[in-house]
């Protein structure tokens, strides 16, 4: 069973949408006439990658008169970082034990 | 070389490298702090670590040098492709002036993540550095 997790890696392996996704984190919110001025693709192909940002959670449009305007969704990408959080926190814990054990080792 | 995608735990201790490199290589030792285990300090060996919660992890020591410095990897398989991991853990073991500072480092991926990396490694790290820098910001 594919997680969100995987979609959200396999959507941002392609880096067409990771420099998309990227711009849209530095540079904040814009439509999709705007991204394809500097993306070097077709409107056509910006559109098709937005849709797979939006599907995977990474990217949220919203209607601004005649045109939508897409925002990254960073929160998206926290079940990634929630890998490096739990496993500090694991070591943390294994570090404590290990600073028992030399002590009675000591003795 | 060090990945973006890594995790770092870092402590100094009031003993000598000789000692902590006990703990970390000691089967009886490993025991007490981390898990149990078949662990030989042998390049190439495999062994597993197995936690109280049932889970066994797939390991082969990768590097070793004697109070210095101890590498394996830590892999655990799981139907649920979302507690798949494949990384490696490495601990460093530096003399201070009182004691020793003992470094761990885990790199480690998913599979799809491991898959992903490998078509675009670059591409990954500096992806990473990027968004550390989005996410230190405040919203």
């Amino acid at each position: 069973m594919p997680s969100a997790h995987d979609e959200v890696f396999r959507t941002l392996a392609d880096s067409t949408r990771r420099a998309l996704f990227e711009r849209l984190c530095q540079e904040g919110a814009q439509t999709v006439g705007e991204l394809t001025a500097q993306s070097g693709v077709s409107q056509p192909a910006v559109s098709k990658h937005l849709a797979l940002l939006k599907h995977a959670g990474l990217v949220r449009g919203r209607p601004e008169g005649r045109h939508t305007r897409y925002r990254a969704e960073v929160k998206a990408l926290a079940p990634l970082i929630g890998w490096a959080h739990q496993m500090t926190r694991f070591w943390n814990g294994r570090f404590d034990d290990l600073e028992d054990l030399l002590k009675r080792m000591d003795q | 070389m060090s990945h973006s995608r890594s995790v770092i735990v870092e402590r100094e201790f009031p003993y000598p490298p000789e000692k902590i490199w006990r703990a970390l290589t000691e089967p009886h030792l490993i025991e007490e702090w981390l898990m149990r285990n078949d662990f030989k300090p042998v390049v190439g060996q495999r062994f597993n670590l197995r936690g109280d919660w049932g889970g066994v992890l797939d390991c082969e020591v990768l590097q070793i040098e004697a109070h210095k410095s101890l590498s394996y990897t830590w892999n655990f398989q799981h139907d649920d492709a979302a507690f798949n991991l494949q990384s490696v853990v490495t601990f460093t073991l530096t003399p201070t002036s009182a004691g020793t500072r003992l470094r761990m480092e885990q790199a480690g991926f998913h599979p799809d993540q491991k898959q992903a990396y490998g078509g675009a490694r670059a591409g990954w790290e500096q992806f990473f550095t990027k968004l550390e820098q989005v996410l230190a910001r405040p919203e």
